[in-house]
């Protein structure tokens, strides 16, 4: 049976030499309080980094059965999407792959928004909400862990759902700036990022409605930005709103770049615009995050059961 | 240096009455918006607690359901922030010092705070990233603790949601104690296990305490746990604690209570707290 250790402490320890001394246990404590006051390695912040994107690729692999249907259901809900356009009047190829962009794109922004947003909410349904709380790591790397996932899993599966997409539909790209289009994803990202950030506060303020209450800002979002539609369509009053939702501008200069292989220097008004706010969003977002954890350490939301 | 010192501590909380909401003059949606007006109750969890632990001591709370035990746990592992009072561990205080405190301590809950999904190992992995441990050495490290405590091996790589509940306490105890803690919290930590778990936990908390001089803070249901490991033990009652003390001094303190005969830690539960014996759940 081997002899109980605990850990880094003191290794090789006077558990493993067969016996302590009153002064190295004591030198040992006296080590770990003063490491425990200087700041955090750049080394140990990568590492959690990297055990939140480790632990979430164990779950997708744990619940691989449901990955495999939410897929699925991505995949044929994309198709008939697109497949409305082919019943619609004028350019169907542009038609199709104006809608094709809508889906992928708003598939990807929302597993962004998702996963960062219901961060918390999901640690409280599997109950390790004080334990990732309590980790010696800052909250940001607890949150940029969680985006940076968020980003990878987002990037796979959107790729699957275009893959299977452009095997369904002969899809043109010819004339498309893919460059273009790619770098707009990628700064619309930080924006959605930011968003996802300050959604996450909700179900640190209140336990049930919090998930709730992100939902409906997806929602919004989702009415707003012009997804399935130019937001023209949108009735004159809620036409300002759309001003407010980054994906407007993503949505937008991905079309540009796509459907009518608009420059770099032509996207760079609606990139401008996605930077500035993932620059603002970002900290903005831990800000909120930040402050309604302390809210939830005053009230004792932080726990489970809420 | 002491390795844990309370002051003046106090939480309240603030809860809403729910058994109102079934009156009748709070049906409906008028009803639902009125009662949405009424004012929480504020319930004093922790209500002015002073005390200190030293190093390598084991410290009993012990108290009935509601009590505050968890609170004050959760106030020591920075779970919430106090009213007032202050609370430092090795001098590292719980709201300035977040962050040092939380390098200092692990914390074993009385549920197995775990992604039930994932295997014992894969949510060791991440314990071990979270606490800036290499995962291959630390969970060595953790399967030996786990072997130590009468864990079967090839277990840790299967689902964590198929293990009994005494098993995942057991995971839940080597994920605390790799991470190399100074100060241990122990939120009744062998509720639920079978006498045979428990006793092994208990057994490596002792052995853990000799070897590296952890200092440990225990709350429990089970006297006879408390009287076994603990130095010293402070019974709480509603947020205050009524009696404080070395297990011996406190039952010759309270030796009236069985004239002739031999006082237990049980007795002096139920005398301080005035309370019948509590049940499995948590407050």
């Amino acid at each position: 049976m081997p002899s109980p250790t605990v850990g880094g402490r003191k290794p090789g320890g006077p558990a493993a030499q067969g016996g302590a001394t009153a002064a190295s246990t004591d030198r040992a404590i006296a080590g770990a309080v003063a490491d425990a006051r200087k700041p955090m390695s750049f080394r140990a912040e990568i590492a959690a980094t990297l055990g939140f994107i480790e632990r979430n690729f164990y779950l997708v692999k744990r619940y691989f059965g449901w990955e495999l249907v939410f897929l699925f259901y991505n995949i044929v809900n994309t198709l008939t999407i697109a497949l409305i356009a082919t019943a619609l009047p004028g350019d169907k190829g542009r038609m199709v792959l104006f809608l094709v962009v809508g889906a992928l794109l708003w598939g990807y922004l929302s597993v962004i928004f998702h996963d960062v947003s219901e961060s918390v909410a999901w640690e409280r349904w599997e109950g390790t909400i004080e334990y990732t709380f309590m980790a010696p790591i800052h909250r940001a790397t607890h949150l940029f862990g969680m985006c940076i996932y968020a980003v990878i899993y987002g990037v796979i599966r959107s790729s699957v759902v275009l893959g299977a997409v452009t095997l369904f539909f002969n899809l043109d790209l010819a004339g498309a700036n893919l460059l273009g289009a790619l770098t707009v994803l990628m700064v619309a990202s930080f924006a959605f990022i930011g968003l996802g950030l300050m959604a996450a506060v909700f179900p640190l303020l209140s336990t049930e409605r919090g998930a709730q209450a992100t939902h409906v800002m997806e929602a919004f979002l989702l009415l707003v930005s012009g997804a399935y539609y130019a937001v023209s369509a949108l009735p004159a009053w809620l036409q300002p709103l759309s001003v407010i939702s980054p994906a407007t501008y993503a949505l937008r200069a991905i079309r540009a770049a796509l459907l009518d292989g608009a420059t770099l220097g032509q996207l760079l008004p609606d990139i401008g615009i996605l930077a500035i706010t993932g620059v603002v969003l970002i900290p903005a977002g831990l800000a909120v995050f930040q402050a309604g954890e302390r809210y939830a350490m005053r009230t004792g939301k932080l726990k489970r059961s809420g | 240096m002491p390795a844990v010192i309370c002051d003046g501590l106090r939480k309240t909380f603030y809860v809403k009455d729910e058994t109102l909401a079934h009156l009748p003059e709070f049906r409906g949606l008028a009803g639902r918006l009125k009662y949405a007006r009424t004012k929480p109750i504020p319930v004093q969890a922790v209500n002015n607690v002073s005390f200190e632990v030293a190093q390598g001591e084991i410290f009993g709370i012990l108290g009935p359901n509601g009590s505050g035990k968890s609170t004050l746990i959760r106030l020591i592992a920075t779970l919430l922030l106090p009213d007032a009072g202050t609370a430092t561990v090795f001098g590292n205080d719980v709201v300035a010092d977040q962050l040092a405190v939380r390098r200092l301590i692990n914390r074993v809950s009385v549920e197995a705070s775990f992604f039930k999904k994932l295997s014992s190992l894969e949510n060791l992995r991440y314990a071990a990233r979270l606490y800036g441990l290499e995962p291959r050495e630390a969970t060595a490290r953790a399967l030996d603790i786990l072997e130590r405590l009468g864990f079967d091996r090839w277990k840790a790589y299967g689902s964590l949601e198929n293990l009994s509940r005494g098993m995942q306490q057991k995971v839940a105890v080597a994920r605390a104690l790799f991470t190399s803690p100074v100060l241990l919290l122990m939120d009744e930590p062998t509720t639920g296990l079978d006498p045979r778990s428990k006793r092994e936990v208990q057994d490596f908390v002792l052995e853990v305490r000799k070897a590296h001089d952890t200092t440990v803070l225990l709350t429990s249901h089970d006297m006879t746990e408390a009287d076994r490991l603990c130095d010293r033990v402070a019974f709480i009652e509603e947020g205050r604690f009524v009696a404080v003390g070395r297990p011996e001094e406190l039952k010759e303190r309270y030796s009236h209570l069985r004239p002739g005969g031999r006082v237990t830690l049980e007795d002096i539960f139920l005398e301080v707290t005035g309370k019948h014996w509590p049940g499995e759940e948590d407050e």
